[in-house]
């Protein structure tokens, strides 16, 4: 069911972990949806220096952050922000349709980071707040769980 | 090492089985229904499969129908009791951890103007003959409750409800797909009367299962055509998958009397304990004592199932979870989350199902692979490490309302 991007990802993440001393750090995702995404990024001259994440979530979405760390490491905040969930799943070959929507929010956790980033320095972030909660889990939604 | 532990999901088809099928399909090709001396064979094969399976439940052959499987046995048990006793009246109990077979059969009769009522269980997935005597009122037909969980193996108290729907006057379905060979399944003294078995899961074939129905109860037919199984199952019979499953009710059965599936529960004990031993925080599902002997269920928490199942399967492991990922869903299994369990621990669930056939050597090959994979999947987890940092669960909530989303440790 998954491509052999995505079990390659799965079984050997690439930049697992916390940046020390992190510039920003996002998270994604709660307990209820089954996924949750921790982004921490190293930010010097608007570049993305370093990059790590931490993942609870299915073999789907510790692919996606893995992929996501890889093709944000080295790129300017501007580049970064472009990356879409959609672009993570594609450069895997592609999710299972169930999978889209529950667990591809890799690149929502680099913008969260990115967010913080800017928010620490005083940027105006208004544009990327609405990441930190897209209302799109049912975790946020009023379940009635 | 290739280690089968799904189980519950389905077993291999015992080789005596295949034997017999083979020899069905080649030799017993014969239409049941004709007089000739072709169809005699079919008829009598079946025959004998009805009585074998009738053994293994301590029922009458003649009260055996054969089915193309569990979910139509279900099928036929809920709506054709309806229909049938639609005049005495319209009520339906049953419990939130039945299989989907029943659930959502019930919603459909809900949506024909039944009325079903759910019963909750206890975090051990339990139902008492005593939230069922409440529950029968003046309108109640049908009380089907499960005889064991298929994910969490609890096995209901069968004897207590049947005693109370017996002297109350009210049919009794069990759904046995799980129990039927794995613990001693007696209809009399349980005083059941309608019970779902299939093949699948005792070794047997796929496609072929039975529908005990206790004599005098009227079941109104859902597919309509011939004569045969008394005109209630009509179609032309699948004769090897009968004949399979007769076989495969006869060694289950023969199991059953040699050790009571004895080694196979030892078997399991050992895992389990080897799990609780060799990994922290593990919550066990399911009832410690009343339990099917070949289920282990257990949240592995901050983790989540499917990532352990891919993970299990690259060593040759095949399991199963309730997490959302595996369900097909959103939310995680149905009977997790009637049970109590948060869905984060639900997501986190890892069902082991063991057979007469299982080792100690596989045994110890999971208990050998099960923690590393654990602890690879928890260090890249942000929930172990709030939960090994010094505020825990606090920290993950903080977040959690920081990003605006409902904190999950709360409520």
């Amino acid at each position: 069911m998954y491509s052999e991007k995505v079990m390659d990802h799965f079984s050997n993440p690439r930049n697992v972990g916390e940046v020390p001393d992190a510039d920003g750090i996002g998270e994604v995702g709660n307990p209820t949806c089954g996924d949750i995404m921790r982004f921490s990024i190293k930010v010097e001259d608007g570049v993305i220096t370093d990059i790590k994440f931490k993942t609870f979530g299915c073999g789907a979405a510790i692919a996606t952050s893995s992929m996501a760390t890889e093709l944000a490491k080295g790129k300017t905040l501007e580049e970064a922000l472009q990356l879409t969930n959609k672009a993570v799943a594609e450069a895997l070959d592609g999710l299972p349709p169930v999978k889209m929507h529950c667990s591809n929010l890799a690149a929502d956790a680099l913008k969260a980071a990115i967010r913080d980033y800017k928010h620490r320095r005083g940027e105006d972030t208004s544009e990327l707040d609405s990441v930190l909660c897209a209302g799109e889990c049912h975790g946020c939604g009023g379940h009635d769980h | 090492m290739k280690v089968y532990l799904d189980n519950a999901a389905t077993t291999k088809t015992d080789d005596a089985v295949i034997q017999a099928m083979a020899a069905a399909m080649a030799e017993t090709f014969g239409n049941a229904s004709s007089v000739h001396g072709f169809g005699r064979p079919a008829r009598q094969a079946i025959e004998k499969a009805r009585r074998q399976v009738a053994a293994l439940i301590n029922a009458q052959p003649e009260e055996i129908l054969f089915t193309s499987g569990g979910t139509e046995s279900d099928n036929l048990a809920l709506v054709g009791v309806a229909e049938a006793y639609r005049r005495k009246g319209n009520h339906i109990i049953t419990s939130q951890v039945e299989h989907h077979a029943v659930l959502h059969t019930c919603e459909h009769l809900e949506k024909l103007g039944y009325t079903v009522t759910y019963l909750p269980v206890d975090e051990f997935g339990r139902v008492t003959a005593e939230q069922v005597e409440a529950a029968i009122t003046d309108e109640t037909i049908l009380v089907s409750i499960m005889y064991g969980n298929n994910e969490v193996g609890t096995l209901m108290p069968i004897a207590d409800i049947g005693r109370v729907t017996r002297a109350k006057g009210v049919l009794f379905h069990t759904d046995a797909v799980q129990a039927a060979g794995q613990v001693p399944v007696d209809v009399v003294a349980d005083q059941v009367d309608l019970l779902t078995l299939t093949g699948h899961k005792l070794h047997g074939p796929k496609g072929c299962g039975a529908l005990f129905v206790r004599k005098g109860v009227r079941v109104a037919p859902q597919l309509f055509g011939g004569a045969q199984e008394r005109g209630i199952r009509p179609g032309t019979e699948n004769v090897p998958g009968i004949v399979g499953l007769g076989v495969a009710a006869e060694l289950a059965g023969a199991r059953l009397a040699a050790d009571g599936n004895r080694r196979m529960r030892e078997l399991r004990n050992y895992l389990l304990k080897g799990i609780l031993e060799r990994i922290p925080e593990v919550k066990v599902n399911g009832h410690t004592m009343e339990r099917l002997p070949n289920n282990v269920n257990v949240s592995v928490k901050f983790i989540e199932g499917e990532g352990m199942l891919l993970s299990l399967d690259m060593v040759g492991i095949a399991a199963s979870s309730g997490s959302a990922c595996t369900s097909g869903s959103l939310d995680p299994s149905h009977v997790l989350l009637a049970m109590g369990l948060d869905h984060a621990t639900a997501h986190g669930s890892l069902r082991l199902t063991l057979s007469h056939e299982t080792t100690a050597e596989e045994i110890d090959y999971v208990l050998e692979k099960l923690p590393a994979i654990v602890e690879r999947l928890r260090g890249m987890s942000p929930l172990w490490q709030a939960a090994q940092s010094k505020l825990g669960e606090e920290v993950a909530c903080a977040r959690q309302n920081r990003a605006g989303c409902a904190c999950p440790y709360k409520g």
